[in-house]
């Protein structure tokens, strides 16, 4: 019985301990931390999106030249493709959300 | 040329581990990395939830701050529909964290700088997101190479480069693991290597000499320490990105 108004009592004076002691300021460094970490997160990402989709394309046209033996035609025609791909990773990882 | 040289790949090389057990079943020196990592994440949490206090101490502080970080990370990202994949993607950052972790220790494989691994877990994270699409979707879900508001006969040119683009996500995802572990071991081995090579052709001079890349190991180790987690946190997030394409289709 007690130990649940206890609970209740300490979790209205842990409450109040947290605004008093960083309210606001604690809600602006964790923001800044986020924007950073979102920071590290994006450059670690960029190069290789773009590269992952390059070798996709590439290995889907040479695939599909060994079907038809075609070769090199699909696979040259994949490459521009390719790029255009691994733009579209970067505008997507860099938050773009038209069209996704 | 004789004395020392460097092999910087030599330390990815599969061993057998656990002994004549191991080599009868092809236990590899890899797979031992990985059951230790099992073994220490459930070992930490089982420590740290014994207790239950309602003021935490530092090993159940640690494991709640885990807990949270990824919670948050999955409701932020995928939404509140997200809780139900927060099982999986714990398991599989946790999993990562500590393989990173492990593996920066002498004497510990890292099993994260091999591809096989790394593309084994993408290809999961891939398969499986592909799946919660089809299943939240239906065919439905074809839609989402289909880019709207579209002209349609742009759509032949766009629609093979929203599958491209789809379809490279396990290859980044794997890679981007693979090759940061990869290159941090690589980059200690060439370091450690050229302390050695100092030492060798200069004598007590190259000895002095060799505080420098001592020096650069040591500010290297740093560096790995960030790159551990935050590779652990790249792909956790990405996975929880993946989902949220598969639930919400944009």
């Amino acid at each position: 019985m007690s130990e649940g108004r206890d609970k209740a009592a300490f979790e209205q004076r842990l409450k109040a301990a947290e605004q008093a002691a960083e309210g606001p300021k604690r809600d602006a460094a964790e923001s800044d931390a986020g924007s950073a970490r979102r920071a590290i997160e994006l450059a670690m990402r960029l190069g290789v999106e773009m590269v992952a989709a390059m070798v996709i394309a590439v290995v889907i046209g040479w695939g599909l030249d060994k079907l038809f033996h075609t070769t090199p035609w699909l696979m040259i025609l994949m490459v521009p493709v390719g790029m255009v791909a691994g733009l579209r990773n970067l505008l997507r990882a860099s938050g773009d959300k038209t069209g996704g | 040329m004789a004395g020392p040289t460097i092999d910087a790949l030599g330390q990815f090389t599969l061993t057998t581990g656990l002994g004549g057990l191991g080599r009868a079943v092809n236990f590899t020196n890899s797979n031992e990395a990985m059951l230790g990592a099992a073994v220490v994440v459930v070992l930490v949490f089982a420590l740290g939830l014994r207790s239950r206090a309602l003021v935490p101490g530092r090993t159940q502080s640690l494991v709640e701050m885990l807990y949270e970080f990824v919670r948050n990370m999955c409701v932020d990202t995928i939404g509140e529909e997200g809780l139900r994949f927060f099982p999986l993607v714990f398991t599989i950052f946790s999993f990562i964290l500590l393989g990173n972790l492990i593996g920066l220790f002498p004497y510990f494989f890292a099993f994260t700088s091999h591809i096989a691994v790394t593309l084994t877990l993408a290809l999961f994270v891939f398969v499986f997101s592909t799946g919660v699409g089809f299943y939240t979707h239906g065919f439905k879900f074809l839609k989402f190479f289909v880019p709207s508001g579209v002209p349609s006969w742009l759509l032949p040119l766009l629609v093979p480069i929203e599958i491209i683009s789809y379809l490279s996500r396990p290859v980044s995802l794997s890679v981007r693991l693979f090759a940061n572990m990869t290159a941090g071991h690589v980059m200690w081995e060439v370091f450690a290597g050229f302390m050695l090579l100092l030492t060798a052709s200069f004598g007590v001079l190259g000895a002095f000499a060799s505080v420098v890349p001592l020096g650069l190991n040591v500010a290297l180790a740093a560096l790995e320490l960030l790159v551990a987690g935050l590779q652990a946190y790249v792909f956790a997030i990405l996975t929880c990105l993946y989902l949220h394409d598969a639930v919400h289709m944009h």
